[in-house]
């Protein structure tokens, strides 16, 4: 396993052989450093959040960690058996979930709860990837239908809890990696025609109320403004309210006067955009991107094409929870639960999004690694 | 699914470009949202930030009201006459207490709070904010003060908050003309609402309900300041940011003097009626006093039904009425008005002398109208009809002056009119004439009813306000001066919420004054006050009795209403009567002779004996004497004090039991 003997300097061996990326490890550090700062403002300034929050980050590195040093082609081999296992647990929660706000998405082992729909969000690349790289690239259109299948299953299995945010993210995962694998164009074109003829089906057959009325909300939110347009209203009066410079760290009185609702979780921008302002937004962005674009050279200079699609994907995946996130904080998209990723008060996904980074370090770092 | 074993070698390099390729646009894809994601931000926070700031301050800057204090109110003297006083109640935050019904029901122990009000409590507490205070018990006595304060400790949570509330500190010796205030009804701030006020009273729980409270309710009120507070969501207050001091009211400063109107309840005493004295010299009402009178304090911390009902119960004598503002019939005070009236038309001459035989009749007419005076007065002059109160010289003037003349003059001296006092309850009483009887009943008049008028009776209804008045017109010789209660109002102005810059600043009261009353000759002004002269000063006239001894020179006119008609030959004999049948007594009165400095009116209802001279004349008497003092004021012109005449001793009897 110790592969070291090539011209690199000291250092880098280093890290190399503790399979950590330093570029990426740097990126993730300085929001988690960033998310302390935030929560603790957010949470009330209660040091209880804060100590919980910076325990769930020690896991979430652990878990990272661990999870860098597996080399990444064995994924290959427990992609069936692990999805088929993600979709036994997926109908299980169907069938005895745990119902919380409205939605079954727990299951209960007694000791903890826990979400299947977390691991899925691992799986789903995974086993896409696994399945696409068996074959030449660009991919055919008989591999993109089964390969659509596979991301279909669990993507229902997630809509039917409901849970619309978590299932829409996990299907892009998986897409992505068709679409890195290059699906020809005409497809892309011929699947977003059909996406958006099969919307109005989806708004009159499988939304639920609930889900409809967040998209109408989010349409006009001042038609509501103590009801469902709550949330986002204060949300933009708390960005907008921040200006160029923000309030200043502990300052911001939309969220220090709780007017802001879920401060510490999925509205913890606001929070952030209020207090840091434009500066603070442009450089989180900015940090953001870095990471982002680390992920992507990873992907491009990984050797295999199992890992170029895996961690293609993973970071694909890890933009669009930033991308969903602000743009519905901010007032672009409809409200769907999802945190901001690195910053947000840390819960199951945060550990997840951190095996994710692992895989990337792992495919980063493994790359000498015979295939 | 299993993977098929494949043998074709691939092409890792053109994988790898596609691979790049796609890469690439997925970046430029990332680069393109990015931005999207920013210039939203920047649109919110910098081409929207003024619209954003100004709703993120909305939510959590909100104006607290602050009331201003009320302004007191002082007699002329400086005694105090409405005050702000501290009123205590005991409030308990919720939030702040453990176990609420344990330490409820010990401080209840305690200040001897009912059961039924501690449930009440823990009923209210339900639906309001816990960190919101709950008043507990309004109205606490010092001693409950004391006894909470000392076991304060106990009761974490509790406290005692202290508000200004009215006061009267002479209750009812002052209530008809201060009025009171009450706690804003619907009806109140529907008006004020209309009046553009409600924002200066947000904060505001009582208002002028009656008398100089409501009159000068803008003065006394102030304006409203503001707490500038901080909040959270729930409405909890974190901190106070700005704070803009109220402006109280300005103080009153009245005309009126606490010790007349002391002396006026003392003499009114066990009586109905009313009294007002004014200076003649400026409007300023002196004593204003109405009895029975009741408590305005009750009023203020809203009076119960029981008492309430009680005020109005028959044998409370309506001592809700302000009878200074009440109409009566004038009887024979008129009279020197009326001698005036026939002066300036020329009817009659001081030399005009008529023969009075007991009684008049109407040319062709056998209705007898007897005089007073069974025997008669013999030959009456303008003087000796005042002096002796004829009836018999008034029914000829009247008769020859007619309503119309008579009803013209008598609205010059403010009869049936507003005299203008700054008080809204007042009333413009009855002068009548033609019109006035056609449209009241839609009836002619008739000569007999003029005859009346001539002795101040059938419709015509004068205020005592009227009265004195009309008397001060009279003493100063047609000049106009509206009555008035205020004398100067007082108010401290601060700038730019410095207090060392407070500047008291005083502004007098501006007399309005009304188009005089010019007579053809305005000698006839000194005739008909020689006359009231006399009917003081000379032994054997009919005010003489009055103000025997005193040391000022006074002068005045009686009056004795009756209130029920008598019948043709019929006597009068009070004791027969129905109470509420008798005749009223009334009296006019001022002095000093020359240069007055008071007139007064007084009224009292049904007497039991005698008429004005003998029941309303000591009362005005009293009030002079408490007026002057040890003032000695005697006419240094000797003709000014009549001799007394030859038949002395026949006149000293009438005196005692005539008006």
């Amino acid at each position: 396993m110790r592969n070291t003997g090539h011209d690199q300097h000291q250092e880098r061996t280093l890290w190399q052989s503790l399979h950590i990326d330093l570029p990426l490890l740097i990126g993730i550090l300085i929001l988690l450093t960033l998310g302390l700062f935030v929560v603790y403002s957010a949470g009330g300034q209660e040091s209880a959040v804060l100590i919980r929050h910076a325990k769930r980050v020690g896991l979430a590195l652990f878990v990272m960690f661990i999870v860098a040093q597996i080399p990444p082609l064995s994924y290959r081999r427990w992609a069936v058996p692990v999805f088929i296992i993600g979709l036994m647990l997926l109908s299980a929660v169907l069938l005895f979930g745990h119902v919380g706000k409205g939605a079954q998405r727990w299951l209960d082992l007694g000791f903890t709860k826990f979400q299947p729909s977390e691991i899925m969000k691992l799986i789903m690349p995974i086993m896409i990837a696994w399945y696409v790289s068996q074959y030449d690239l660009p991919i055919k259109i008989s591999k993109i239908i089964i390969a659509f299948i596979l991301v279909l299953i669990p993507t229902l299995l997630i809509a039917k809890q409901p849970d619309l945010g978590t299932s829409l993210l996990i299907a892009s995962s998986g897409i992505f990696v068709i679409f890195l694998a290059g699906a020809s164009w005409k497809l892309i074109g011929a699947c977003v025609g059909l996406a958006s003829a099969f919307a109005p089906v989806l708004w009159m057959f499988l939304m639920k109320p609930y889900q409809k009325q967040r998209v109408l909300t989010f349409l006009n939110p001042e038609q509501d403004p103590l009801g469902s347009g709550y949330h986002i209203i204060q949300s933009k009066i708390a960005i907008g309210s921040g200006g160029i410079q923000g309030k200043g760290w502990l300052q911001g009185t939309q969220s220090q006067l709780e007017f802001l609702p879920e401060r510490h979780t999925d509205f913890i921008f606001a929070v952030f955009s209020e207090e840091f302002g434009l500066i603070g937004v442009g450089l989180l962005l900015t940090v953001y991107l870095a990471i982002v674009m680390r992920g992507l050279w990873i992907a491009v200079n990984a050797q295999h094409a199992f890992t170029k699609l895996l961690a293609g994907s993973l970071t694909l995946t890890f933009f669009v929870y930033i991308f969903v996130n602000i743009g519905m904080v901010s007032g672009l998209l409809p409200v769907v639960g999802v945190p901001l990723p690195l910053i947000s008060y840390g819960g199951t996904s945060m550990v997840t999004l951190m095996a994710g980074f692992g895989m990337l370090m792992a495919i980063s770092t493994h790359r000498r690694f015979n295939i | 699914m299993a993977p098929k074993k494949r043998v074709v070698i691939r092409n890792h390099s053109a994988e790898a470009n596609l691979f790049a390729r796609r890469t690439f646009i997925t970046f430029a894809g990332i680069i393109i949202l990015s931005l999207v994601l920013f210039s939203n931000v920047y649109n919110l926070q910098v081409s929207s930030y003024q619209k954003y700031q100004t709703r993120s301050n909305s939510n959590r800057i909100k104006l607290l009201p602050v009331a201003p204090n009320r302004g007191l109110i002082y007699d002329r003297n400086g005694v105090l006459l409405a005050d702000n006083t501290p009123v205590y109640s005991l409030e308990v935050i919720p939030e702040q207490v453990n176990n609420i019904k344990n330490r409820l029901s010990a401080v209840s122990q305690l200040l001897d709070i009912s059961q039924e009000k501690q449930d009440k409590l823990l009923q209210a507490m339900k639906s309001k904010r816990r960190f919101k205070p709950i008043e507990l018990y309004s109205r606490l006595s010092e001693q409950q003060v004391a006894l909470f304060s000392v076991n304060q400790h106990k009761f974490p949570g509790f406290f005692i908050d202290a508000r200004l509330k009215r006061y009267y500190p002479f209750a009812e010796l002052t209530t008809h003309s201060l009025g009171y205030v009450a706690r804003i009804n619907g009806r109140d701030s529907l008006a004020l609402e209309q009046q553009g006020l409600a924002e200066n009273y947000a904060a505001t729980r009582n208002i002028g309900k009656r008398g100089l409270e409501r009159y000068y309710q803008d003065i006394l009120h102030g304006t409203i300041g503001h707490q500038e507070v901080e909040i959270n969501n729930q409405g909890r207050i974190i901190r106070t940011l700005d704070f803009t001091p109220p402006i109280p009211g300005k103080d009153l400063t009245l005309t009126l003097d606490i010790e007349l109107q002391m002396i006026a309840k003392r003499a009114l005493s066990g009586k109905r009626g009313a009294i007002v004295a004014i200076d003649p010299r400026d409007g300023g009402v002196l004593a204003m006093y109405s009895n029975p009178s009741f408590d305005g304090n009750l009023f203020v911390h809203g009076i119960s039904s029981k008492k309430y009902k009680r005020l109005l119960a028959p044998e409370s004598n309506k001592p809700l009425l302000n009878r200074t503002l009440q109409g009566y019939p004038p009887a024979s005070t008129i009279k020197p008005l009326l001698a005036i009236t026939g002066l300036d038309a020329g009817v009659i001459t001081p030399e005009t002398e008529i023969y009075d035989p007991g009684f008049y009749q109407l040319p062709g007419i056998e209705t007898k109208r007897r005089d007073w005076k069974k025997w008669g007065h013999g030959k009456v002059g303008l003087s000796k009809s005042l002096e002796q109160s004829c009836n018999v010289y008034y029914y000829d003037l009247a008769y020859k002056l007619g309503i119309t003349r008579i009803s013209q003059m008598m609205r010059k001296f403010g009869f049936g009119e507003y005299t203008g006092i700054d008080l809204h309850e007042e009333s413009r009483a009855i002068m009548p004439s033609i019109e006035w009887k056609r449209a009241r009943y839609n009836k002619p008049w008739y000569t007999g009813e003029t005859l009346s008028v001539g002795i101040g009776q059938s419709y015509w209804s004068v205020t005592p306000l009227q009265l004195s008045q009309a008397l001060s017109i009279l003493v100063n010789k047609g000049e106009i001066k509206v009555p008035h209660l205020l004398k100067a109002t007082t108010e401290v102005v601060v700038h730019d919420k410095d207090a060392s810059t407070a500047q008291t600043i005083v502004t007098e009261y501006v007399v309005d004054e009304k188009q005089p009353i010019v007579l053809k000759d305005q000698h006839s002004w000194d005739l008909v006050l020689d006359g009231l002269h006399n009917t003081v000063q000379k032994f054997g006239a009919t005010g003489y009795a009055a103000f025997k001894g005193s040391k000022y020179d006074a002068a005045g006119k009686t009056g004795s209403a009756q209130t029920a008609n008598i019948e043709q030959g019929e006597e009068y004999d009070a004791s027969q009567v129905k109470e509420s049948k008798r005749d009223n007594a009334m009296f006019i009165a001022f002095a000093p002779y020359e240069n007055p400095e008071i007139v007064i009116a007084v009224a009292i209802e049904n007497v039991a004996e005698g008429g004005g001279g003998t029941n309303a004349g000591p009362v005005a008497r009293q009030i002079m004497d408490q007026y002057f003092g040890d003032r000695e004021i005697i006419s240094k012109d000797p003709r000014k004090h009549p001799h007394h005449s030859k038949d002395f001793h026949q006149k000293i009897k009438n005196t005692a039991g005539n008006p």
